[in-house]
């Protein structure tokens, strides 16, 4: 007797696999991958009665053929790892299809048992199953439950334990596929036992089983083995040719339609209908929300209430985490003198994560939302009535939902964007779909476009911000549309699909759906968004300008200085640095403050106070208040020019500071390149940090354009900036951002296509991407030049 | 008299019995596996917004699939007016 059970939870997708997972398993759950592929395996562990049970959660799938890597994976794990025992979690309101994965278990040999989920729904659509004559009839153990009240959890577990105790063995069952398959089967049974050389891990009946329904997994194996292939083809063919000619099918069909026929049986008696089949609530919602007309409206108001809702429930944590990293910026400026270090710090490590991690609660809420629709069973009606339009575009319907996730709303993320194209089956479809996916208006583009618009667009924000969603949309499909009718031609995919009941979904789901896509954005705050910034403010500090260059800037602004004290008009006022150091002080904290209340304190010099005064007043266009002599308001004047010449060389200071840097290099070596869209080497900086995480370009704008430390969702400053800057014009706006929708997948991104396809791929999207977002945009900038629009 | 028709002529609403499924391979497959083989009653649900793909009930589930999908399957459909609107 074993005190370790390794138990395998499988089921039909919808059947409620993840909510009996979460259930027995709580939080303690693990995900990692299946060797070799990309498919996710969670696993968790649980004890019972002094048994430790180890749960490992199966893909969902309909089958265990070999056609979908899904079915490859949980066929595999069974085979190769041989779990003590399957869990097949079958939906009682819909048991015959929920079925034919049992008989597959059962053709398998497998021990099993069958946990009864949905007994509720099942009830409530006057389905009533005996589930004692049930496990009678199929000769497998059980257990009736309704997962998500919890209700025959601990049950379930009883009953693993107590087969578990029985220790079963591998027992391939019977079933009878009629007259003509059973003999064959037999035959190649004989002539698979018979060869000593094959491996013994797969039963050889069940190995049979596939060879005739054409398994392609199986054929590969055969091939090493070209004597048994031969033998085996042979009958296969025979079988093959006198089915179609007798009954005018193939041997899979018959043998599906056999496997029916042996549910049919079981489920006839097993199960009572008390209404006859008539419209239940899931269909007359149908009705309503796939209508022909008020379905798209509909599904559009969903999508938009989405994004307000997303909007509106992340302002208030924004605020939060934006004041946070605020403090945290204060401490650390406090916390390590002044010089790299604390420049590091602050400018690079902080900015850089807090930027990132500042639009956190953006990407939950929406996460959080789309769970809400997937989990609802909303998603798939989307999926339904977009599948005419993505087909035309080479795409398939549940393409929907990886270009959803990636901010097909706004404010998205496409790195769990990459990994919701696992659920198309087709290669092509689903690289297709991977490769546009980073063409949608992901949450770290947001801060980039909110700066554009406030700037330039500033009347029409919500109308900007709804137009380039749909232009991302359009870039994604017609994209699609060119790379599948090029690189990537190839037939199209059924569209075979379940429309899944509507359900409230329960919390629990919606957190744990949310938390897991979340999850992928924290990590690459913490990772690559933090090297990044290391590495960006390694590249845009050095090299440091020239020690002359320096002091030739710091000699001109203390000659400045030095006029200043001498002139006539401020003798007298200010009578060396200190004072103007005072002044200075004083100046700023009027500016700033907006009140001229007496703020100074007795110590300071009556003179220098007034004189303070007086600047920020006709700094402020506030002459008519001045009740200063004309000496003061000379003095002033003075003392703002002298101010205006400082500042104006501390800029030009930082540009050549930047210019002199890394980054300044590359940017002024990419600007031949980049003059025709518009952009200068500030831009391209920007831009070559965008490659990194989108969420850097408006940080590391902001410090191109030598405004200091600015913080990403804090834009007003640098908006203000770009719209008096010459070289900055609402079309020259509109490239840049046009350029961002499209250029190259962030690197995060870039590594998950590499995941879920090849390098080649992860390579070909950087420069189709490239490609695209130069040719659109180089239209757009010499079109609208040429037309003389926005400038 | 009993008539077959390809179930995307069927009109919504439409019930019959499905007496052939002429798809092989991957397809054939996808559409057994979910339960629709010769001998089930099937209705059509409804259709998308721009009428395809087209959905129907079978079992207890509605199952979606393509119009030209939907061309590879034979169903018998019930006599005229036995279950009412737009059976023809």
């Amino acid at each position: 007797m074993k005190s370790h059970v390794t138990i395998a939870l499988a089921g039909n997708p919808n059947a409620g696999k993840t909510t009996v997972f979460n259930a027995i398993t709580g939080a303690r759950q693990h995900i990692a991958n299946y060797p070799g592929v990309t498919v996710e395996k969670k696993y968790g562990h649980v004890t019972h009665n002094g048994y430790k049970i180890k749960i490992v959660d199966l893909p969902g799938t309909y089958s265990l053929t070999a056609y979908s890597l899904e079915e490859i994976v949980a066929r595999d794990y069974l085979i190769n790892e041989r779990p003590d025992m399957v869990v097949d979690i079958v939906d009682a309101s819909n048991l015959d299809r929920n079925l034919y994965l049992a008989v597959q278990f059962k053709e398998l040999g497998i021990p099993f048992i069958i946990a009864l989920n949905m007994m509720d729904l099942a009830e409530s659509r006057g389905i009533v199953v005996d589930h004692e004559l049930l496990s009678t009839l199929i000769e497998v153990p059980a257990v009736p439950m309704v997962a998500r009240a919890n209700k025959g959890i601990l049950e379930l577990l009883d009953k693993i334990i107590e087969e578990s105790k029985r220790g079963q063995e591998w027992r391939p069952a019977v079933i009878s596929y009629g007259m003509d398959i059973d003999k064959s089967l037999e035959e190649i049974e004989t002539i698979i036992k018979g060869y000593k050389a094959f491996d013994k891990k797969y039963p050889a009946r069940w190995r049979a089983l596939k060879c005739l329904e054409g398994d392609s997994q199986m054929r590969e194996l055969l091939k090493k083995e070209p004597e048994l292939e031969h033998k085996i083809d042979t009958i296969y063919e025979r079988t093959s040719n006198h089915i179609m000619n007798t009954l005018e099918e193939d041997p899979e069909g018959i043998i599906a339609d056999h496997r029916y026929g042996y549910i049919t049986g079981i489920t006839k008696k097993a199960v009572k209908r008390k209404i006859e089949s008539r419209l239940n609530l899931s269909d007359k919602i149908d009705k309503f929300l796939t209508n022909r007309i008020i379905g798209p409206v509909i599904m559009i108001t969903m999508l938009y209430a989405i994004y307000v809702f997303t909007f509106w429930a992340s302002e208030a944590p924004v605020g939060w985490l934006e004041t946070f990293f605020g403090g945290l910026r204060s401490l650390a400026s406090l916390a390590i003198p002044e010089g790299n270090l604390q420049s590091l710090v602050v400018s690079g490590i902080i900015d850089g994560v807090g930027g990132v991690l500042g639009f956190l609660p953006i990407i939950m809420f929406m996460f959080f939302a789309i769970a809400f629709m997937e989990d609802s069973g909303y998603m798939a009606r989307v999926a339904y009535m977009l599948d005419r339009v993505l087909r035309w575009f080479g795409l398939h319907g549940n393409s929907v939902m990886a270009l959803v996730v990636s901010g097909g709303i706004s404010g998205g993320c496409a790195v769990p964007g990459v990994l919701a194209t696992r659920t198309l089956r087709d290669p092509k479809e689903r690289i297709a779909t991977l490769l546009v996916v980073p063409f949608m208006n992901c949450g770290a583009k947001l801060p980039v476009f909110a700066l554009l618009i406030g700037a330039f667009f500033f009347r029409h924000k919500a109308r900007m911000m709804f137009i380039l969603t749909l232009l991302s949309w359009a870039f994604a499909l017609f994209a699609a549309k060119i790379i599948r009718s090029t690189v990537l031609r190839g037939p199209k995919t059924p569209f075979v699909m379940e429309l899944p009941p509507y359900r409230l979904p329960t919390l629990r789901g919606l957190l744990i759906h949310t938390w897991e896509r979340t999850w992928h954005y924290v990590k690459k705050a913490g990772t690559i968004i933090l090297a990044i910034s290391i590495l960006l403010w390694l590249m845009m500090s050095f090299p440091r300008l020239p020690h002359e260059q320096v002091k030739s800037f710091d000699d001109y602004n203390s000659n400045l200085v030095h006029s200043l004290l001498v002139s006539s008009e401020i003798k007298g006022l200010v009578e060396n640095k200190e004072d103007l150091a005072v002044l200075n002080r004083l100046y700023e904290s009027y500016s700033q403050s907006d009140n001229n209340e007496d703020i100074s304190g007795k110590f300071l010099k009556n003179s220098l106070v007034k004189l303070a005064k007086t600047a920020s007043l006709i700094r402020q266009g506030k002459t008519l208040g001045l009740t200063s002599d004309t000496r003061y308001i000379k003095a002033a004047s003075q003392y703002l020019l002298l101010r205006d010449k400082i500042s104006k060389s501390g800029k030009l200071e930082q540009q050549a500071t930047l210019r002199h840097t890394i980054a300044g290099w590359i940017g002024l070596r990419l600007e031949p390149v980049t003059r025709p869209l518009g952009f200068d080497y500030r831009t391209n900086i920007a831009l070559v940090g965008g490659f990194a995480a989108k969420e850097v370009i408006v940080s590391t704008l902001g410090t191109a354009y030598s405004l200091g430390q600015i913080n990403p969702t804090e834009t007003g400053s640098l908006s203000r900036r770009l719209k008096n800057d010459p070289h900055w014009n609402p079309l020259s706006a509109f490239t840049l951002i046009v350029f961002i929708i499209l250029y190259v997948p962030c690197f995060v991104t870039l590594i998950s296509i590499r995941r879920e396809s090849s390098w080649a791929w992860a390579g070909f999207s950087i420069f189709f991407n490239l490609f695209v977002a130069y040719s659109v945009a180089l239209v757009i900038n010499q079109g609208g030049r040429a037309l003389g629009i926005g400038q | 008299m009993k008539k077959v028709i390809r179930m995307r002529q069927m009109s919504d609403n439409q019930r019959g019995v499905v007496r052939k499924i002429s798809a092989h391979g991957e397809m054939g497959r996808r559409i057994r596996e979910m339960g629709l083989i010769p001998g089930i009653r099937i209705q059509i649900q409804g259709r998308a917004p721009l009428r395809d793909p087209v959905a129907i009930k079978l079992r207890d589930f509605t199952l979606t699939l393509r119009n030209n999908e939907a061309d590879h399957i034979l169903v018998e459909v019930d006599a005229r007016g036995h279950h009412g609107r737009k059976g023809k």
